[in-house]
Formats: C-alpha cells, structure tokens, sequence
C-alpha cells in the first residue's frame, strides 16, 4: 500500500501509478460528526487542483470538498450513497469518496502524516 | 465540545445517530444543567407569575407543572418555559439558558411585594432520561415512578439519590427530567447509565436533543421564536390564556388572536441530504414565503424536517415549496406537526394541550 498524503484542508490522497484515491481524513469526519449525505462528481469531470468537487453534508453543517489533484474522475464511492456513515466509521477504508486519473504530476505542497498531525491539531478546539 | 448559552456542552458523546436511536428506541440520558433554575415562593407568588406568564398557573395543583411563555407588552416572547408548583406559594421556574440572565432581569423588574426569587441553577442539577424504557431501565434503588402523571412531579429517589422526579421532557418520549443537589449528580449519571448500558442506554450530547425536540416539533427558543415573534405565529396559542385576568402582553395578544396570527411555523420534509438549515429561504409559487428556523437530519424517519416560519396563513399539508440548500432550489413539502409522536403520548397529556 502506497504511503497516504495530506492536504491542509483534511482531504487525503493514497497514489497507485497514475490512480489516486482520494477520501477526507479522520479529524475531518470527527470534526462534521455523522454523515447524511455526499454529493459526488460524476465519472469523466475533469478536475483541477482546488477545484470543488462535492458536498459531505453532516447534521452540523454542509462542507465543500476540493480535490488534492488535477485529472480525471474514473470512478466514484457508490457505496457511499446508501451508506454515507462510511466516512465517519472507515475515512481510510471503505469511506473513500473517488479515484482520479492523474494529468501531468502531484502537486506540491501535499503533507505526509507527520506534517498533517500539526495541521490537524492546530486546528482542533 | 460547543458553547450553549455559556455552557460547555458535547454535540455528542459517541454519534449523534447512535445517541437519537437510543432515545428512540430505548433511553437517552442528557445533562440539561445549563438550564436555568429559579424558585420564586412567597404569599403573592402566584398572582406575581400569573402577571408575567400566558399561561393560567391558577388551576395548577402541587406536584404538577406547566409550559408556558413569557411575553413584552407587544407579545413577543421574551422566553418559553416551564413552571414546576412545589407548594401553593412556591414555584421552581425552568429557563432557557441563553436567556436566564434576560429572564432574571425582567422578573426582578417586575418583582411584587411578598415574592422571593432565587437562582438554583449552580447548586441544583438537571439530568434528563428520555425514552420509552426509562421508567423500566431506572437503576435499583430508585422510588417507583408508573403513577406520576405526565407534567408530574414528586420528590423521590434515584439509585437512593434525592432528586426530584418530574415526567417531562424535550424528546416526545416518555420519560424523566430529575433536579439533584449538584454534588451528588455525578452519582446518579454513573448509575443510571452503567445500569442501563447492557440494554442500550446512552448518553446523549446537543444534537441528539436537538434531533428529537424538532421531531416532536417541540419549540427551540432563539431558534423558532424569539422577541419579535408572538405565541400565535410560534403555534403555541394553547398556552395564553386570555380569560384567567390581566398579564404582561394580554392585550396585544388578545388583537392577535382577533386579527389572526401574521406570520404561522410549519413543518417541512425535504429530500435525503437537502438538510434545511437555520434562515435559509422558503419559497411558495416562485415567491418568498418564508424562513427555516430549525433544521436538520432525522435519522429514526431517514430524511431531513424542518420547521419554516411562513408569511400569512398555514399552508396545507401537502403543499408544495422549495427551500436554498447549497444555493439552490430543493424541493420540500408541507407536514403535519410533530413529524413523530414518542411513546410521551401514551402518558397522560397536559391540560389543555
């Protein structure tokens, strides 16, 4: 298994060859609380990095979600549909939201656990 | 962890999902001590609240309680709350939080000659244990509880704690709010929840008392009503009653009912993940008719419900509205309140209700 990177605003990104899968961390899904619903891109959105690609919506409040990377949609989380409290029980398993097939390279600026662990702590309350 | 009038409360203890269900379905236990707590006693106690209150505390016997607003000379209501008669000239008032301070204020103000009012709220706690199990789920040691009526009260026992014992709630189920000396609350918390854990009792933080209150469309002040809206746009006219003699806000609210409520609060259903949240608008026919007030996601019904204040007349069930979520139009559709009825109905219901 390839090694999980960070984005500072709680999404993850794990990179198999051109294929990146791509959730929201857990201090992200602890911070929304339960789940309800996900709005998801369709497979074939092309997507930039930064670029808003959904909504999770918790009984709290309604967050965008941004993606890590540019490229294209290939596959979404369908399970999540049905079941969006994936995301609180499993964030890095079965609670993941999308792959992407990578145009051109990562992006800089994604962290590796350790600098994520700062980002997240600094941010809880 | 959230601020809530001043008090650090949970959202939840576990998941809010997991907290509502089991109020639901078995029982819930809440810290609701951030309510405010104030006894008034005193030979003119009764006509002194009978002046500030809607509703008529003058039938109300010893040992029963009763909800109610407290209006300005306009109507509008400064709070809601409820009234606990412990003896014919001593009442315990129950306030929300946010507004205890507000509250203690015009009361003082309007203070009569032979009434005494003092705030209980540090050295008395309030738990709550809701759901259609808490009578049976009680932890031994506890005083029996099956003839206290709905909006009753007696003084009692709980795992052989002191603590008053009141059949009311905010839930819509059956189910206990205890007031116990705060340096022993801790010991009745432990045991009715290490009691009641192997049957699936849970603590329950904010959003599952928000959950269910809106569910049995039990009214959140600051939320659904506030000063600039009147008992009648609020839905809560059963609780002012005109004939029982002159208070606070009678005459303006006499008009009101005269002329009709300008405003009314309706429920809404809207489609799974469309949660309508607090001031987002409700449109009727392409136009702007109206406000959420509360909002948000029923697990136990599996779709989001809302409550709406609407400009002009209720709107029929059935009728057909949107509401912004997200920046867009989400269909939504007008319910019958409450959206549930907890196993509270299978108690004895309030006077008048």
């Amino acid at each position: 298994m390839a090694e999980r990177r960070y984005t500072k605003t709680h999404e993850w990104v794990v990179v198999d060859g051109k294929t990146v899968t791509v959730g929201i961390t857990d201090f992200a899904q602890s911070q929304l609380g339960d789940v309800v619903f996900l709005e998801l891109p369709s497979p074939g959105r092309k997507l930039a990095v930064r670029e808003s690609f959904g909504v999770v919506e918790s009984v709290k409040a309604a967050s965008d979600l941004y993606s890590p990377v540019a490229g294209q949609v290939s596959a979404v989380n369908e399970k999540l549909t049905a079941k969006p409290e994936l995301i609180n029980s499993d964030p890095y398993g079965d609670g993941w939201i999308m792959k992407v097939e990578l145009t051109g390279d990562l992006p800089p600026g994604l962290l590796d656990e350790a600098d994520y662990k700062k980002v997240a702590e600094a941010g809880a309350s | 962890m959230v601020d809530f009038g001043g008090w650090e409360l949970p959202q939840q203890y576990t998941s809010i999902r997991d907290e509502h269900l089991a109020v639901r379905k078995v029982a819930g236990l809440f810290d609701i001590s951030h309510m405010g707590r104030l006894v008034v006693e005193g030979a003119g106690a009764e006509s002194y609240l009978q002046h500030l209150f809607t509703n008529d505390l003058a039938s109300l016997a010893p040992g029963h309680a009763i909800y109610t607003l407290m209006c300005k000379e306009d109507g509008g209501a400064i709070d809601d709350l409820v009234v606990y008669r412990e003896a014919a000239d001593r009442f315990l008032v129950v306030v929300n939080a946010a507004n205890r301070e507000k509250d203690t204020e015009w009361m003082r103000k309007h203070i009569t000659a032979g009434v005494s009012m003092s705030d209980h709220t540090e050295d008395m706690s309030l738990i709550a244990f809701q759901g259609p199990r808490a009578h049976a789920l009680l932890p031994p040691g506890s005083s029996p509880t099956a003839d206290i009526p709905y909006f009753g009260f007696r003084p009692g026992k709980i795992a052989g704690i002191s603590a008053l014992v009141s059949r009311t709630g905010y839930t819509g189920e059956d189910g206990f709010e205890l007031f116990i000396d705060s340096p022993r609350v801790g010991d009745a918390w432990d045991a009715i929840l290490s009691h009641g854990k192997a049957e699936g009792v849970l603590p329950a933080g904010l959003g599952a008392r928000d959950a269910t209150r809106l569910e049995a469309a039990l009214r959140l002040y600051g939320n659904d009503m506030d000063e600039t809206v009147n008992p009648y746009e609020a839905g809560l006219g059963w609780t002012v009653k005109l004939g029982k003699g002159d208070f606070i806000g009678r005459d303006a609210l006499a008009k009101v009912k005269e002329s009709g409520p300008r405003r009314t609060l309706a429920g809404l259903e809207t489609a799974a993940g469309d949660i309508p949240r607090h001031g987002a608008r409700v449109s009727h026919a392409g136009r702007r008719a109206g406000v959420i007030t509360s909002g948000t996601h029923s697990f136990f019904l599996g779709h989001p419900i809302a409550l709406a204040l609407m400009e002009g007349p209720s709107l029929r069930v059935g009728e057909k509205v949107t509401v912004e979520v997200r920046g867009r139009e989400a269909p939504a559709e007008v319910v019958k309140l409450p959206f549930y009825r907890g196993s509270a109905r299978s108690a004895v219901a309030p006077a008048n209700p």
